[in-house]
């Protein structure tokens, strides 16, 4: 094939929900960055995209790595982070990401995560919450290959909607080709529990307090066991003001 | 004085009435009990004094130290130094009970034209009242109530009760859940806090077994959203072997 591939259009699925416009301009994306992380290793990535855009990374985590990827995904029109993971035995990966969408912002978090080999670990938690007009998507592929057994993958994608304007889509993916493997996914949307603002409108906060306090526990989830989780956490509170 | 009237109270939930023109006056420094049967609208007195979204008043008043309470937020009335104490304490994942207590005691502080409390100064009042309660100071750091039995859950709200200093309190059920050293520890912790002139408590139950630490002044009996009967402390005792049908 000659020339660069061409633009894609919402039917391809990792697409469906983009900003094919602001992808327009953006395109052809550059090649993904790609890490390989040497058997027993370790490496940790925090990505904050200053302006949005299309973020790519292709991680290969080697034997008995590890990897943890942290993604607060907030900034311009269209933010786009999409990884791909390959690991292999014995190998162990986390992703933790947070996107935080107002006005008419798309946010995407694509990831795909490869079992290629027995026994490796993978924990992939994505907090959204989206005000205004926003639009956040979280696409999960976890592929577990032949002969990857002992497999255990985890994805829990989780949304949170401030204005019934605001969208979310999670699609978590599993595609399985081993045995005697464990893997769970679970995602939700919805709204912030009333029963737990009215507990704490009723000890004295103010609506926007209680909310503010809530949200930023929901996002913390993502930034659990962070190495720099206290700056994402103070970066993720900076914008969730915005969004109040 | 007066602390709290109520005054003709209706009020309703998804549309249908539940209080149907409920009248008490408590005076401060007096503790009343409010039993009655499943459905009398016990916990629609307490929400609806505490203004939870989707308790709607429908007609009457509620006049609190001279303030119209109906027509304050739930915060402002928390401000003003209204507690509700809750018979299922909400499980609020992430967000640490001392953090956000110290927040909640600071917003009330605000509201009332005083100082914040510094972290050291909240630390200590937590700790005294968690120590009154028989708390450990570790689990009020931990996130509001969550993985907390419902004895602990009822504990943790007294010492809620004990940081916040509130001038009346609601206790909605406030013993169920509780096993008998669990109640007398709550029954002096209610004691301890609210026993006080200037004070006032009205105490939600089923049970006589909690007017036993907690003596009331007057014992009320709410059925079909009104009160229906009035009396001491002997009327609880009576309720109690006669059951709601023979006292009412």
């Amino acid at each position: 094939m000659t020339g660069p591939a061409p633009l894609p259009t919402r039917k391809a699925e990792a697409f469906r929900y983009a900003d094919i416009g602001a992808l327009a301009k953006l395109w052809p994306l550059p090649e993904p960055e790609s890490v390989v992380v040497p058997a027993g290793g370790s490496f940790s990535r925090a990505i904050v995209p200053d302006a949005g855009g299309v973020t790519r990374l292709a991680l290969s985590i080697g034997k008995g790595a590890k990897a943890a990827v942290h993604v607060l995904n907030c900034n311009g029109d269209y933010g786009r982070v999409e990884l791909d993971v390959t690991l292999h035995e014995s190998a162990d990966f986390t992703l933790g990401g947070a996107q935080l969408g107002a006005g008419t912002q798309t946010l995407e978090i694509v990831s795909t995560v490869s079992h290629v080999e027995p026994g490796a670990t993978s924990r992939q938690t994505v907090r959204s919450v989206l005000a205004g007009r926003a639009t956040g998507t979280c696409l999960g592929r976890v592929a577990v290959a032949r002969g990857a057994d002992g497999t255990d993958a985890a994805q829990s994608v989780r949304a949170l909607l401030l204005d019934p304007a605001a969208t979310a889509n999670a699609r978590p993916e599993l595609e399985i080709f081993a045995d005697d493997v464990k893997c769970a996914h679970g995602c939700a949307v919805g709204e912030l529990d009333a029963q737990g603002l009215f507990y704490l409108q009723s000890r004295g906060l103010p609506l926007p307090d209680a909310r503010r306090l809530m949200l930023a526990a929901f996002i913390a989830e993502a930034f659990a066991g962070a190495g720099d989780g206290e700056r994402l956490e103070r970066l993720a509170r900076e914008r969730l003001e915005a969004l109040l | 004085m007066t602390m709290l009237q109520i005054d003709n109270l209706q009020a309703e939930v998804a549309g249908k009435p539940i209080l149907k023109g409920l009248s008490l006056t408590v005076n401060a420094g007096e503790i009343h009990a409010i039993m009655g049967p499943n459905g009398a609208g016990k916990s629609t007195l307490g929400y609806t004094l505490g203004g939870r979204p989707g308790y709607a008043v429908t007609g009457g008043s509620v006049t609190f130290d001279g303030r119209d309470l109906l027509a304050l937020a739930p915060h402002e009335r928390a401000a003003a130094g209204l507690f509700l104490g809750f018979q299922y304490p909400v499980e609020i994942p992430g967000v640490s009970g001392a953090q956000f207590l110290r927040e909640a005691a600071n917003a009330q502080r605000k509201a009332r034209g005083e100082e914040p409390l510094s972290g050291g100064a909240f630390l200590k009042l937590a700790r005294e009242q968690a120590a009154l309660l028989r708390m450990d100071m570790d689990m009020l750091k931990r996130p509001v109530n969550v993985g907390f039995s419902g004895g602990e859950k009822k504990r943790a709200e007294m010492v809620q009760m004990g940081i916040l200093d509130p001038k009346f309190a609601v206790l909605d059920e406030t013993d169920s859940g509780l096993d008998i050293d669990a109640l007398r520890i709550v029954g002096e912790g209610i004691n301890a806090i609210m026993r006080r002139p200037g004070k006032a408590v009205l105490l939600i139950t089923h049970y006589q077994r909690l007017l036993d630490y907690v003596r009331p002044d007057f014992v009320h009996v709410l059925a079909g959203g009104r009160i229906v009967r009035t009396g001491g402390p002997e009327l609880a005792l009576q309720l109690e072997e006669q059951g709601y049908e023979a006292a009412a």
